[in-house]
């Protein structure tokens, strides 16, 4: 059986979903040829431009289309950029991102679970992106949203699973998809997400500032399905303290 | 060669030539310029003084070799690291400070640099500023644009292909009133996607007005920081009161712009103090308002119609680089402007290394887009702020950043 997952009833079979950060057509035509993926995300915000310069007319066709919210800094603004995405025909999937820091860009989870319900209830298939706290998280789960994105690291910083234990506690607890987004730099980051039981993974920096993109992508690639089969081939026989014992500690046991 | 900045037109009345002399000669015939005038909004804010105190006690001959590789070698540098990048110790490793700002910028930024133009819709003013081509003694051709001649204005930029437009006027309440601002920046949401202001700064109800009418970018240059030489050279107007100048940006973040930009005019003063005031105004008021993009820009001093004499001192484009570098590794989040004031070479160079956006097609007269980009005579056109250097067209700078490998954006922004 094909190893697929799904977001509001459309099904993936690629875990890889190109980030927005920093565009290039380059990018787009590696993510899309070299990493597989099936789903680019799109900062309505930049869409938002004369046709000659428009990103939207570089996404390859049959390729899911992911607006975001980027440049919200309150649940009342994503809400407008999310309807206009919609009106820009960026169909109905959109990721909620907010942020009231122009330093280090991280999300404000208030915000974010508020536009979240509001999104929901007109119809919109929410991927909302979030610091990993478990409580957020139910209450995102519990307002409708498709799946949580819970961030590895400060965005475009580069510095892996900084949140790793977060993460896994939200693997472990939430029954939707989770998608690690932002921070991941390099594939074996990718790989370990994975391998902890992530759905899929977000990135563009990684890619966008690799010497070869096109290399780049396709080590992703190869990493997300490495981490892919080996959480499916079931890690949980990797000892942590050494080999199992031939002398049981219960080894008393009589009737 | 010593600038010189005082020079009288043969144009001058009698009277106004009294006048003039008399502010430049008698220092104690001019207001005080650490005073509010009529109608000043005062607001309750504390990042004048720290930024005062830190350009006091700042001494850039301190800081040795030592100071200048531990600053680039840290993962993000504090006030103490800015002071040492901007040092005479950090001349000699202008190319390690170059490879470590164009770091920064591709984590923040990728590869992109956006474009935008000015648009000056008025040149009226009433400020005694001695090195600017607008001041009100300088004999020059004034005007404001009216409706339909900046409609044909904002008409042939858009045309060009810009989305991105800053709107700026002389310092006139009286010609270019805020209204009047207002109009020009409703018919500015009609052609572009982004407008931005570069006026003169106003009260905070008068900001949340303007960003009403389409506005989210406020840009005020404090020219210098240090007041003592602001005093000598900001000699009558509005614009001779320093700390209403400073509390400019703040005052515009608490009327709801999404962004705020800063300059010092290098040149006027010690450029290391006001590069240092620059970088810590703009990062003391991101930590205020976290939520406010800030953008810094880095003007050097340009000739101007009347005086071909002006130029900028002592900061040649390698402290130039040295500064705009240190600015990035200190701020590695903020826009950076590099401006037309630049040659072609200095920009093309500086948008690989550090900075996020570059002017084109750019005209600072008033009136004369036409004229500028189809060789079109304009009769009543108003004179120039300043001589431009990079007089690239929108077309040929876009061309010119792709093949510098650099992707052009001509928006990435919504008003919301």
């Amino acid at each position: 059986m094909e190893d697929k997952f799904e977001l509001g009833g459309v099904s993936f079979s690629s875990r890889f979903i190109l980030g927005s950060g920093k565009y290039s057509l380059d990018l787009i035509k590696a993510a899309v040829q070299d990493a597989g993926a099936q789903m680019i995300t799109v900062a309505v915000r930049r869409a938002n431009t004369k046709e000659s310069d428009n990103i939207m007319n570089y996404i390859p066709e049959g390729v899911t289309l992911l607006p975001n919210t980027s440049g919200a800094r309150d649940a009342e603004e994503a809400v407008r950029i999310a309807r206009l995405g919609r009106e820009l025909g960026c169909g109905n999937f959109v990721k909620v991102e907010i942020m009231r820091d122009s330093k280090y860009l991280l999300p404000d989870n208030l915000e974010t679970v508020k536009a979240t319900e509001r999104l929901t209830k007109e119809g919109f298939i929410v991927m909302p992106y979030m610091y990993p706290d478990l409580y957020v998280a139910r209450q995102l789960v519990e307002a409708g949203a498709a799946c949580v994105m819970p961030l590895a690291a400060p965005i475009g910083s580069n510095r892996g699973l900084a949140t790793k234990e977060f993460i896994q506690i939200l693997i472990d607890e939430l029954d939707v998809p989770i998608i690690v987004d932002a921070g991941i730099g390099r594939p074996s980051q990718a790989c370990e997400a994975m391998e902890m039981g992530a759905a899929a993974i977000m990135a563009n920096t990684a890619l966008a500032t690799a010497r070869n993109i096109p290399q780049m992508a396709s080590a992703f690639k190869a990493a997300i399905e490495a981490g892919r089969s080996a959480y499916l081939a079931g890690l949980g026989r990797v000892m942590s303290r050494g080999a199992e014992s031939s002398d049981p500690l219960t080894g008393f046991l009589r009737d | 060669m010593e600038n010189q900045f005082l020079v009288d037109s043969e144009y001058l009345s009698k009277e106004a030539l009294l006048k003039k002399h008399r502010l430049e000669e008698e220092p104690e015939s001019r207001t005080n310029h650490m005073a509010y005038q009529e109608g000043m909004e005062v607001i309750d804010s504390d990042i004048k003084q720290t930024v005062l105190n830190a350009i006091k006690d700042y001494d850039p001959t301190i800081y040795k070799k030592e100071d200048v590789l531990f600053a680039l070698q840290k993962k993000s540098c504090d006030v103490e690291d800015l002071k040492a990048l901007l040092s005479p110790a950090a001349e000699p490793y202008l190319e390690q400070m170059a490879v470590r700002a164009r770091t920064e910028t591709s984590k923040h930024f990728g590869n992109t640099v956006y474009l935008f133009t000015p648009l000056y819709i008025a040149n009226y003013c009433e400020n005694y500023c001695v090195y600017c081509g607008f001041n009100c003694f300088n004999h020059i051709r004034r005007n404001l644009l009216k409706d339909e001649e900046l409609r044909h204005e904002m008409q042939v930029i858009a045309d060009s292909g810009m989305e991105e437009i800053l709107i700026l006027t002389g310092e006139s309440r009286a010609k270019s009133d805020v209204h009047y601002i207002g109009e020009a920046v409703k018919m500015a949401k009609e052609y572009f996607r982004m407008v931005g202001l570069e006026i003169y700064p106003l009260n905070t109800e008068e900001y949340a007005y303007l960003h009403a009418c389409g506005a989210d970018y406020v840009t005020v240059f404090q020219e210098t920081y240090d007041t003592t030489v602001y005093e000598s050279l900001h000699l009558a107007g509005h614009k001779r009161c320093w700390p209403y100048r400073f509390d400019a940006q703040e005052r515009a973040l608490r009327g709801g712009v999404r962004g705020v930009a800063f300059a010092a005019l290098l040149g006027l003063a010690d450029f290391r103090k006001d590069a240092l005031a620059t970088a810590l105004h703009a990062s003391l008021l991101q930590k205020k308002y976290p939520h406010a993009e800030i953008s810094l820009s880095c003007p050097r001093l340009r000739p101007i119609k009347g005086n071909e004499t002006i130029h900028s001192e002592n900061v040649h484009e390698r402290q130039l680089l040295q500064i705009i570098c240190a600015y990035r590794i200190f701020l590695p989040y903020a826009g950076i402007t590099v401006s037309s004031r630049e040659s072609a070479t200095f920009r093309n160079g500086i948008a690989k290394i550090a900075a996020t956006k570059i002017s084109a097609g750019v005209s600072t007269g008033i009136g004369d887009h036409e004229e500028k980009y189809h060789g079109q005579e304009a009769e009543q056109a108003g004179d120039e702020q300043f001589e431009i250097d990079d007089g690239r067209s929108f077309e040929t700078m876009y061309e010119d950043m792709e093949g510098e490998g650099l992707q052009p954006v001509l928006n990435d922004y919504l008003y919301v």
